[in-house]
């Protein structure tokens, strides 16, 4: 008994500590955000200042934060949901129609991810410019939708995978078409499973940089380009830096908690029985 | 109402053919059972009249009209399956009207419609429960429910009561040959349990790796089994067989040596004998009588009480285990060496390949 609780105690320990390590950057930054930039670089650094709104003043004068923001929401949300639309039929073939190739298939989309997006880079952004892409919202949103498919399209194969073919089979029985099975069956009976795969492609596409700094300068830009303009070459303003980082990450980070539950449910979901 | 016929159908996956050619003509309003050990192809079979799995050669046809490339949607047939299948999202009324929101029915049809088959099948309190929320034979009866409400041409049943307890089982056996009756719809039935296709079904197609090995009522496979196979499949306990080898040829009769030493008297089969040929010898529990003078000797291993019978499990001089009948009441202990009569006139015999030998006289029930 002894042994098992002192077990549990490190273990508790270890996680609180594991936790706080990662927590404390973004702790940090939040401190920043309302020190003066004297604070933020001072050595040792401060813990206790009395706190100002200044940085948040100037980063809101300096640019337009609605509109970023607003990008960002589209672009998170569209490719989600052009990531599930295409996700979904394949997932849903791959699961249920498997073939001899269908694990390969798999492997394939993931190993996608394995490829630095800088190695494609001119190649896409050729294709961009080309096609008129280049600083639109919807240019963004295809690549995003690209580059969340093979995690999307894994994470519904697996959820998908946990409901027993019969009952698709019954409702074929019952007079479903494809379509109908698709909608009033798998996916209802998917819920909680799309949902969690949808909460982390948003997250994955809101928190994108790569392709927002690249692809795109001022209309479609993301707020990952709004907290890349405070790093400026010319010195680093520390205390506006994390101000508009705060203010970036402060959307997804409070979406994020208000749906964790759900994104547990979903990650843990034992499907149908 | 449905007459549903096989044409030489065939099925592989792949390289391997689990279903050899199978023809067979289901009439309308029959009950049909295909019975089986499992693997011989009596699910895909009916998975494959259902539509779910596509027919690699031969043709299905449903009242007469090739099926075989029309979607199961489309054929207008309801199936129940083994693990019920039923909607978990859906409560049991959902569950039931599913097909008919498909087809288009109106609420106030869907409900009328329901209502209906809930309370044929006593289930009107449950209609509003989520499947997680019932007991196994609840959800059976749902799934029954689910296919009734369809009105379909032909019910497809696949082991729909071997999920179920003992006693439940015996009690939805009763209930399902009711609603044949009251439905009077054809009903294909697959199971692995003779008993059920026994007590069930007006007719048995017993398979045994993908081929028809007997077609006929359910007393004609007990009492004339074609082959070795359905002989040892049909009828609990087990049919006993004796290894034996023909001495004499008579007129009338047969006399056959039995590997205990034993020699017993049969009737003569229609079919012409070599002299020399192995053949096995099958008797029912029933037919085996505990005499004195029996010609086969052995030792009472167990004995099985049921109450108005017992079964007497012995085993013979050459290590051979028979089963045999006998009275409830029987004084019999296991220990006891025991002799057995052998009712000559309601024996099987079977050739090498496994053939049963036909039997002279009347091929009609024995007593």
């Amino acid at each position: 008994m002894r042994r098992i609780g002192q077990t549990r105690w490190g273990l508790a320990v270890a996680a609180w500590a594991i936790a706080l390590g990662m927590f404390f950057p973004i702790l940090w930054m939040f401190l920043c955000s309302f020190k003066t930039e004297i604070a933020a670089v001072a050595v040792p650094p401060k813990l206790f200042f009395r706190p100002t709104l200044e940085n948040y003043y100037a980063v809101l004068q300096r640019a337009d934060y609605l509109a970023f923001a607003r990008n960002s929401v589209l672009v998170s949300l569209g490719s989600t949901l052009l990531a599930l639309a295409l996700a979904i039929p394949a997932a849903y073939s791959m699961a249920f129609f498997p073939t001899r190739r269908t694990r390969d298939i798999l492997l394939w989309m993931l190993s996608t991810k394995m490829l630095p997006a800088v190695g494609v880079l001119v190649p896409i952004y050729l294709l961009w410019r080309d096609l008129g892409l280049l600083d639109t919202v919807f240019g963004l949103i295809l690549i995003d939708s690209i580059s969340v498919l093979p995690i999307v399209v894994w994470m519904l194969f697996s959820f998908f995978r946990e409901v027993p073919a019969v009952i698709l089979e019954a409702s074929r029985m019952d007079g479903a078409t494809q379509t109908e099975e698709l909608l009033h069956v798998l996916l209802p009976l998917c819920t909680p499973g799309i949902a969690a795969t949808a909460l982390l492609s948003i997250i994955l596409c809101w928190n994108e940089a790569f392709w927002s700094l690249n692809l795109t300068t001022v209309k479609a830009a993301t707020l990952t380009n709004f907290t890349a303009s405070f790093s400026s070459p010319e010195g680093l303003f520390w205390a506006k830096l994390s101000a508009a980082s705060t203010l970036s990450i402060a959307p997804i980070l409070i979406f994020g908690w208000m749906s964790q539950r759900q994104m547990v449910r979903g990650l843990s979901f034992g499907a149908v029985k | 109402m449905a007459t549903v016929e096989l044409r030489n159908v065939r099925k592989q996956f792949g390289n391997h053919e689990v279903i050899h050619g199978i023809d067979l003509l289901i009439q309308d309003h029959e009950f049909i059972a295909f019975v089986g050990p499992s693997g011989c192809g009596k699910s895909t079979l009916l998975r494959m009249i259902a539509g779910l799995e596509q027919v690699t050669d031969g043709e299905v046809l449903i009242d007469g009209s090739p099926a075989q490339d029309v979607p199961p949607a489309k054929r207008g047939l309801a199936m129940v399956f083994q693990s019920y299948a039923l909607y978990p999202h859906m409560t049991v009324a959902e569950n039931m009207s599913f097909s008919l929101r498909l087809s288009g029915a109106s609420k106030a049809e869907r409900e009328q419609k329901v209502r209906a088959v809930a309370r044929i099948l006593e289930m009107e309190p449950l209609l509003e429960r989520k499947p997680s929320q019932l007991s196994g034979g609840q959800l059976q009866r749902v799934a029954i429910g689910r296919a009734m409400v369809r009105q379909p041409k032909a019910f497809l049943m696949d082991e729909p009561l071997s999920n179920l307890d003992a006693a439940l089982q015996g009690q939805m056996r009763l209930e399902l040959a009711r609603l044949h009756r009251e439905l009077n719809t054809t009903m294909i039935y697959v199971t692995h349990d003779q008993l059920e296709a026994m007590t069930m079904a007006d007719r048995i197609v017993v398979l045994n790796e993908g081929n028809v090995e007997q077609l006929g009522s359910p007393l004609e496979l007990y009492q004339h089994p074609a082959t070795f196979f359905v002989a040892g499949f049909i009828g609990a306990p087990k049919m006993n067989f004796l290894d034996a080898e023909i001495k004499t040829v008579g007129e009338q009769s047969l006399t056959l040596a039995l590997a205990s030493g034993a020699s017993v008297v049969v009737p003569r089969p229609l079919q012409e004998l070599n002299g020399d040929e192995k053949i096995r010898l099958g008797v029912r529990a029933e037919h085996l009588a505990l005499e004195q003078e029996g010609d086969l000797r052995g030792e009472i291993e167990a004995l099985e009480h049921l109450g108005p019978r017992a079964y007497i499990h012995a085993r013979l001089a050459d290590g051979a285990r028979l089963v045999a009948q006998t009275d409830g009441d029987t004084q019999a202990r296991p220990g006891d060496r025991v002799a057995f009569r052998v009712r000559s006139e309601a024996t099987h015999l079977f050739n090498a390949s496994g053939k049963a030998l036909t039997r002279p006289g009347p091929q009609t029930p024995l007593s």
